[in-house]
């Protein structure tokens, strides 16, 4: 039956030191057909294409394109067996206009120059055949992300591609360009291209698609006839996955009298109209996919981005924020979701970075009280158990788990009341992250702060929060309250994005 | 873990060793090289270079540069010198006027590195081109002297048999390292440097940082050209031009600061400092050609940046 698939992936497989991101994932792709695959955050998907690229060989596994069997592709394999991706992020140069990225690395030439009237011709030919008015000579600057996006498509057709990947390609477009968008994709289908389409936006492979891969946690799950399957399965598959994880219980803490954090209609850095509030003693969790506009949400809170318009209140003030520092001596902290970049200063020492943010609090014209500090370190060393021969140590020395410990250490000294985890456990240990989960509940529990908790972990998100805000692409979707937690409600609202794009 | 502490503990002592080395190599070529005479003229040689080297020390920390030191010298040396002598201002003023105006220049540095977001080593190269350019106007490009022998006291003058500007560096070295280890300050300058995102996160006003250190690497500059202008005794526009800044940059380095940001001890660039003094001293005593002088003092650069570099390296693998 093989000649009826163009694309065949075989049992692939894809090891990393320590972690195995595919297990055996097995796809098939019709000609003429638009094959979706879906599946969560770091389901493996751009690993898997990335292996169809050549960008990533696979540890096993077979890769079959037009009855050519492959162990492995390299990116220039992939182009001449016709296989294009198209990125999120576009390949292109924008200074050169659409016909010469048309043609990019392989310029029409008339002997030593290039000839821009012949690129000029076949570009307006090739953008004639798949109806998109864009002017040959246009600057790439000039042209809308949507345009910019068709002459990457059209750059894949006019190298005869018959297999194109599409890697979320709605995700920067405004609805009137996913629109046009669609209309191409369906005319390429039309005309036998084969099209493995990618995205979150589970209304959009309704309306396209014609089956659908659905996989979870680098295993492949189940294909789909599209049209006989609801959304309610779907959700269900992407997300089906047991829950095993325990966590460390709480008692009850909530304090429901005292708000400390409350958003009214925050807009701005990429967010529309976000409402919540976190009470003291309380861990709210924050969902939604890789985008939706989370980490952008803690960037206002903590005065790292400016807010457009709405009101913080924070412990019934209302505060605007310029500068983290202002944040901080408000009482707000941010634990970052990217340690190694934003949070720990890796070349400086434990004590140094527990100190950073209170060395101006104790020190009289600008010398610091050395005592202090060693007391302060000293005592974040024992209440956080950060394991380490000597506070000299430099953080870069410590393992993901203790340098998440430093960082909390810093806010606890620094007397934050509100704390923002942005992905609180990423790249930790299993047994490490079970000891940051207890520090965190002891912050609700015994100290009385508060959490905003951001986690792409369904499992921590409802292993941890009290209630749930999930936000995608910037709105609001869903709140749930403890009792209604359950995978699929969360998914659901994670991708229930309507946007309306105000034109 | 321990091995490497002790090979770290080697590495920040490795400086001070080749400075041992090398004062051995010139006392054996010329035995005149170890007399105190000549150690007290080397220490004063290099006075400028070091008191200079506490700001330079300071930017390149942040991982920024300074490009303007020479050119702050040559100003300061004319208008101290232009209120001296042509305006007959007391001594004490002109200094006082000199060091502000060096520190302003400075204060003009940290406008454009942090406001306007212009890369240090050009907005510090347009201030060094246009304070020139201003210093010849105001001179006429003619050398300005006869100060009050007062004044000559800070360049010439003795405590003792120790020159004057040698205890004016000290002073300088020992008010850096108290910057850099006793005060806030100084733990923002290693974390701005180290990673300025963490560093803004952890409450940290970079901005406020960054014209701090330019403004303190003004004044520094600045009186490393009063020292010059005394010590000389005649206001001269060309007196911090031919490259000034980059013999300082060579000190710092070759100290142990690395060029990237955040790494870096006083104490390294003083041993930089008496290196550079110790280089240049000798091959003086040794007839060394002037022009191989040159030579050698751009290998000395390319070896202790590259030493850094390959450090670099090594950390991010």
């Amino acid at each position: 039956m093989s000649e009826e698939y163009v694309l065949q992936l075989q049992h692939i497989r894809k090891e990393y030191p320590g972690v195995v991101a595919l297990k055996d994932v097995t796809l098939e792709l019709k000609k003429g057909e638009i094959l979706a695959l879906i599946g969560e955050n770091g389901a493996g998907k751009s690993t898997l294409i990335k292996c169809c690229s050549g960008a990533v060989i696979p540890t096993s596994g077979k890769i079959i394109v037009n009855n050519k069997e492959f162990t492995s592709m390299t990116p220039q394999l992939a182009a001449e067996n016709g296989i294009a991706i198209i990125y999120q992020e576009f390949n292109n140069v924008k200074e050169l206009s659409a016909a010469e990225n048309l043609f990019l690395g392989r310029p029409i030439r008339k002997g030593i120059v290039v000839d821009k009237a012949a690129m000029e011709k076949e570009a307006a030919k090739a953008f004639e055949r798949l109806h998109i008015k864009i002017n040959p000579k246009a600057l790439m600057k000039d042209l809308t992300v949507g345009y910019q996006q068709m002459v990457e498509i059209a750059k894949a057709i006019q190298q005869n591609a018959n297999i194109l990947i599409m890697d979320e390609p709605s995700a920067p477009l405004t609805s009137a360009e996913v629109e046009s968008m669609f209309e191409v994709v369906e005319q390429l289908r039309a005309e036998g291209v084969s099209i493995i389409y990618i995205s979150h936006r589970l209304d959009e492979i309704y309306r396209l698609s014609d089956r659908i891969v659905v996989i979870r946690d680098g295993e492949y799950v189940k294909t789909l006839i599209t049209e006989k399957s609801h959304v309610q399965e779907l959700i269900q598959l992407m997300v089906g996955r047991e829950l095993t994880q325990t966590y460390p219980p709480r008692g009850d803490c909530i304090d429901k009298n005292e708000v400390f954090l409350e958003l009214k209609n925050v807009t701005g850095n990429g967010d529309k109209n976000i409402n919540l509030k976190v009470h003291k003693g309380e861990i709210l969790g924050l969902g939604g996919l890789v985008g939706a506009g989370r980490t952008e949400l803690a960037e206002m809170i903590f005065g790292a981005a400016r807010k457009e318009s709405g009101q913080m209140i924070f412990k019934g003030k209302e505060i605007n924020p310029k500068s983290p520092r202002e944040a901080i001596d408000l009482g707000v902290a941010l634990v970052p979701e990217d340690r190694k970049r934003h949070g720990a200063m890796l070349g400086i020492s434990i004590k140094n970075n527990i100190n950073m943010p209170i060395y101006e609090r104790n020190s009289t014209l600008s010398v610091i009280d050395s005592k202090k500090e060693w007391e302060i370190a000293e005592k974040y060393e024992k209440n956080m158990a950060i394991k380490t021969p000597s506070l000299n140590q430099l953080v870069k020395n410590l393992s993901g788990g203790n340098q998440q410990k430093v960082i909390l250490g810093r806010w606890l000294a620094a007397d934050s009341e509100l704390i923002i985890f942005d992905e609180p456990t990423r790249g930790i240990d299993v047994g490490a992250k079970y000891e940051i989960y207890k520090l965190m509940n002891d912050l609700v529990e015994k100290e009385g702060k508060a959490i905003l908790m951001i986690s792409s972990e369904m499992e921590e998100l409802m292993g941890m929060s009290d209630r749930i805000v999930v936000l995608a692409e910037g709105n609001q979707t869903g709140e749930l309250q403890k009792e209604e937690f359950s995978q699929e409600t969360i998914m659901a609202f994670a991708s229930a994005a309507k946007v309306e794009e105000v034109e | 873990m321990k091995e490497n502490k002790i090979v770290n503990q080697l590495k920040s002592q490795a400086i001070w060793i080749v400075l041992v080395a090398l004062v051995i190599v010139f006392t054996i070529a010329n035995p005149r090289f170890i007399s105190p005479s000549n150690l007290l003229t080397l220490l004063r040689q290099v006075s400028m270079y070091g008191i200079a080297s506490i700001g330079m020390t300071f930017v390149i920390l942040l991982g920024d540069i300074d490009l303007s030191t020479g050119t702050i010298i040559s100003f300061v040396n004319i208008i101290c010198a232009y209120m001296m002598v042509n305006m007959g201002l007391n001594p004490v003023i002109a200094v006082i006027i000199s060091l502000i105006a060096a520190t302003l220049i400075g204060v003009l540095n940290g406008f454009m590195v942090s406001t306007i977001g212009i890369p240090a080593i050009i907005a510090t190269y347009a201030t060094q081109t246009a304070f020139y350019g201003l210093a010849l106007i105001i001179c006429g490009g003619m050398p300005i002297s006869g100060f009050s022998k007062g004044f000559a006291v800070i360049g010439q003058g003795y405590v003792g048999i120790v020159p004057i500007p040698v205890i004016i560096m000290a002073i300088c070295f020992i008010i850096g390292a108290f910057i850099l280890n006793k005060t806030y300050f100084g733990r923002y300058f290693y974390a701005v440097g180290g990673n300025v995102e963490a560093a803004k996160l952890s409450g940290i006003r970079v901005s406020r940082i960054k014209y701090l250190v330019f403004a303190i690497s003004g004044f520094f500059a600045g009186l490393a050209g009063i020292v010059m202008l005394s010590r000389t005794a005649s206001g001269n526009a060309s007196s911090g031009a031919d490259g000034f800044e980059f013999e300082v940059i060579t000190c710092v380095v070759l100290g142990g600061v690395s060029v990237t940001g955040g790494v870096g001890r006083m104490s390294g660039v003083v041993a930089g400092t008496f290196i550079i003094g110790a280089l240049k001293n000798g091959m003086v005593l040794m007839n060394v050609n002037s022009y191989v002088q040159k030579i050698v003092m751009g290998v000395v650069l390319a070896i202790a940046v590259g030493f850094d570099c390959m450090q670099n390296k090594k950390r991010s693998n």
